[in-house]
């Protein structure tokens, strides 16, 4: 062996000897990989299902004409006044024993660049002549062909699209800029475009893999911190025996990426499995939300492995860097200071603490930018900054909610009122006017994408002499009544969608709920490994106290207390800056997400059994250290008076 | 071997510049074993550290094996590396070694490795029994054992010590000082050792006393 793999198998060995510590390493590293790439394969999938469906379902973004009924016959005379339009009958229908959307099209007139190309070329006869129904999904009907579709989406010829569901023609697709037609409605693609729909969702998603990593950091960056501290003692004797500072650093770093490599290898195994098994629920939420059909299928991508390693290398060198940082300024007499470690640590405290208020103010820059990433950064600004500068409260954060003034009677008098969606958009208050009036209030809309007006009756029909598309009535009659009086009319029940809603909600939550408790998880972990740290640092403290005369079981429980105390202190701190990270939640990256703002209610009964959660962590976590610190044998405390550490 | 030319070396204190070495010469032929003796703080283990390359002087020159100290780290570390072999008082082997891979680490970092050579050396140390074990399960004497046969391993051709026996009983000093002045005399390296006791330094070809900075 040469001598730098000589310095490599010393420096390695010290890891066959604390292998709790290497696997506390490997695990955090390995887990926050996970994360990470199991959220990014999520959205990925997702994300390379809206493109599929971009290209294979192009007409989703051409303008569309609407009206209250289209039938063949008006199709026709649109085309025979020269409009380019194509028709097509879109619907869910059951094929093969599933149900599908099925979107019937008509290629002849449909626009150049607009007609799929799948099937169309390897079996143009079959699928005009009605015979083929094109689908990715595996169907038991004789007429199915596989195609590169989204799934749960079939596209057949509008023939057999009307033999299914009707000769009625669902819409019209219009070709070039122009407007519509008397008596129909323009419906303009952007509203459609799914990636700029789900793409806060997937941002929100992004979120919380990048503070599931940020956290498993901390595992990492404890171990790292407990093995350098344990190793300093080698460090100053493999310098003292002809290695280099540089060389010294080198080959750290060389250590760090074999654990990197490794635990990364682990982390995108792992982050698959974790994205296969999140990924029905997430699919399910994409199609509860905005209809956008995800795959529930997962393939483990070469390019995750790669991006899979890189994380996990950033985010090793991300930990291991102030300990690097350290090293490389410890003075290579540190045996003739034995203070210089402990020093450097006080300086490099001093500078977290600056770096924590220099991240709180970048955050609260942030505010007054406009955007999701800029809520996202507020956020992480908050987290870092609060978790770097502890001793810190954090300013309340308030700010009083926007109401809806009781102005219905403004409403009749021909105002009109605007969602917050659109507000938000166009900066709009009460009082301005927008195209349909004068701005009588503002009201929350909770889940819509759109901006929307409401206008009184009159208003509406003098703004807009538009054909109607569709009356509506609401009333507390029960929906079966009215299907069976009314065969014709067709019925919302309200009771039914708030019941899907909450069913879609609740899978959403599935989904934030495993992640939550992944990195509840990682955060527990993160925790036993601080604190297995800080009892190797705090022997030097507490063997003074046992040579005078203090039992090792004292020490211990005054220990366990101390420990517990700490976590009551650093919670009574975390309240107020997880108070403030919900209020920029609902008020700064609900509102830049989805348009709208979720009122911030508090629970003080929460907080209280979060409290009480907190302390049994935090006692479960110390009870390894303190356990073997009872038990510690008092050569290994007397190691601190002879400066053998 | 070793040569220092009018070397002086001091540290900035809340009581302004402390002066440790002021003006020191003094020279070490290839062979030759010379005591450091001193009082507490006079500076004894700061000429050692100087003349490792573990610190550089604020000015002088300090020559060994007819080379100017390097000004960089990684040319000091070569030195380290290649000619100077270091002996501690808190012994400073690898936690995580067992005995027989300690014994033969700088050796191999230097790549002069010589398993024969090893072996005399564990003979001669009495080691044979405790070559599987680790550093915590030795004694303080068998440590330093261990820990001159490590520096010797390498041949260097200057050995510096900082108060070998410092923590060593009497007895256990003594054996273990007898044993490293006669592998040094087999070697032919020089020796430069720091001691506070005269019945240590009286045993080693030639004696300085550092005082106020000065040798006498």
């Amino acid at each position: 062996m040469t001598g730098p793999m000589i310095a490599l198998s010393a420096l390695l060995s010290h890891w066959a000897r604390h292998r709790v510590q290497a696997a506390l390493l490997l695990i955090g590293l390995a887990l926050a990989t996970a994360l990470l790439t199991g959220v990014q394969a999520i959205n990925a999938e997702a994300r390379a299902s809206y493109d599929r469906a971009a290209s294979a379902l192009s007409q989703d973004k051409l303008p569309r004409l609407v009206a209250e009924r289209i039938t063949v016959a008006d199709y026709v005379a649109l085309r025979r006044a020269g409009w380019p339009v194509s028709p097509v009958i879109e619907g869910e229908a059951l094929i093969g024993g599933q149900t599908l959307r099925l979107i019937g099209i008509e290629p002849l007139t449909l626009p150049s660049g607009v007609a799929p190309d799948i099937g169309l070329a390897g079996d143009p006869t079959g699928f005009l002549t009605g015979k083929v129904i094109l689908s990715a999904e595996a169907l038991n009907d004789p007429r199915v062909r596989p195609a590169e579709l989204p799934p749960g989406v079939a596209l057949t010829d509008i023939g057999v699209a009307a033999g299914i569901l009707g000769p009625e023609i669902s819409y019209l697709l219009l070709t070039g800029d122009r407007p519509a037609p008397p008596g129909y409605a323009l419906i303009h693609p952007a509203t459609t475009d799914l990636s700029q729909l789900t793409e806060s969702f997937h941002l929100n998603l992004a979120a919380f893999g990048y503070l599931a990593f940020g956290v498993g950091l901390f595992i990492v960056h404890s171990a790292i911190g407990l093995a350098f501290e344990q190793r300093r003692g080698m460090f100053r004797t493999l310098r003292a025996l002809g290695l280099s500072a540089r060389a010294l650093t080198g080959l750290l770093l060389a250590e760090l990426l074999v654990f990197a490599l490794v635990a990364g290898a682990a982390g995108v195994v792992l982050g698959w499995l974790i994205a296969g098994a999140l990924l029905p629920d997430v699919a399910a939420t994409l199609r509860g939300l905005y209809g956008a059909e995800v795959g529930s299928g997962l393939t483990l991508r070469p390019v995750w492995w790669l991006s899979g390693l890189g994380i996990a290398v950033l985010g090793m060198l991300a930990s291991a860097g102030q300990s690097l940082w350290r090293l490389g300024r410890l003075p290579v007499l540190a045996p003739a200071q034995p203070r210089a470690w402990g020093r450097e640590s006080a300086r490099a405290m001093r500078g977290q603490a600056l770096a924590g208020v220099g991240l709180i103010g970048a955050a609260a820059g942030l505010l007054a930018v406009r955007g999701l990433w800029a809520g996202f950064g507020v956020l992480a600004g908050l987290l870092l900054g609060g978790a770097l500068m502890l001793p810190l409260l954090m300013a309340a954060l308030t700010r009083a909610g926007q109401r809806l003034p009781d102005t219905w009677a403004r409403l009749d008098a021909g105002d009109v009122f605007i969602n917050e969606q659109l507000a938000l958009r166009r900066g709009l208050a009460p009082g301005d006017r927008v195209e349909q009036g004068v701005i009588a209030g503002i009201y929350p809309d909770y889940g819509n994408p759109m901006p929307q007006v409401i206008l009184s009756w009159d208003r509406h029909r003098a703004l807009y002499p538009l054909p109607v598309l569709r009356y509506a009535l609401i009333t507390d009659i029960p929906a079966a009544e009215i299907r069976a009086a009314f065969p014709r009319v067709v019925v919302e029940d309200r009771a039914a969608i708030r019941k899907a809603s909450v069913a879609v909600f609740e899978r959403t939550f599935a989904v934030t709920a495993a992640l939550n408790v992944l990195t509840l998880g990682v955060a527990a972990l993160a925790m036993f490994a601080s604190l297995l740290t800080l009892s190797s640092r705090r022997l030097p403290q507490v063997a003074p106290v046992w040579a005078m005369g203090l039992t090792r079981g004292r020490l211990a429980q005054l220990e366990f207390l101390r420990t517990l105390a700490l976590a009551a202190l650093i919670y009574g701190l975390a309240l107020p800056l997880g108070l403030a990270l919900a209020w920029v939640l609902l008020a700064v990256v609900n509102v830049e997400a989805f348009g709208w703002r979720l009122p911030m209610l508090l629970f003080p009964g929460d907080w209280l059994r979060l409290g009480m959660l907190s302390l049994l962590a935090a006692g479960l976590a110390a009870a390894l250290p303190v356990h073997r610190l009872a038990r510690i044998a008092p050569a290994e405390l007397l190691k601190v008076f002879a400066h053998e550490r | 071997m070793l040569s220092l030319t009018d070397v002086c070396k001091g540290y900035a204190s809340s009581e302004g510049r402390v002066t440790v070495l002021d003006g020191v010469s003094l020279s070490l032929a290839a062979g030759e074993t010379l005591a450091l003796t001193g009082e507490s703080g006079s500076g004894k283990s700061t000429l050692l550290h100087l003349c490792a390359g573990l610190d550089a002087p604020d000015s002088g020159r300090i020559e060994v094996a007819g080379h100017p100290m390097g000004r960089s780290d990684a040319e000091r570390a070569a030195l380290r590396r290649g000619t100077v072999g270091l002996v501690f008082q808190q012994f400073n082997l690898i936690p995580s070694l067992d005995v027989a891979a300690n014994l033969a680490f700088q050796a191999r970092l230097a790549g002069r490795h010589d398993p024969r050579w090893q072996a005399d050396l564990v003979a001669t140390l009495d080691l044979g029994s405790l070559l599987v074990r680790y550093p915590e399960e030795l004694s303080g004497g068998q440590q330093q054992r261990v820990a001159i046969g490590r520096t010797l391993a390498a041949r260097p051709a200057l050995v510096l010590a900082d108060e070998p026996t410092g923590n060593l009983d009497e007895a256990s000093g003594d054996r273990v000082m007898a044993l490293m002045l006669r592998l040094v005399a087999e070697t032919g390296a020089a020796l430069l050792m720091v001691t506070h006791s005269p019945r240590l330094a009286a045993r080693l070809d030639r004696q300085v006393h550092l005082r106020g900075g000065r040798l006498t």
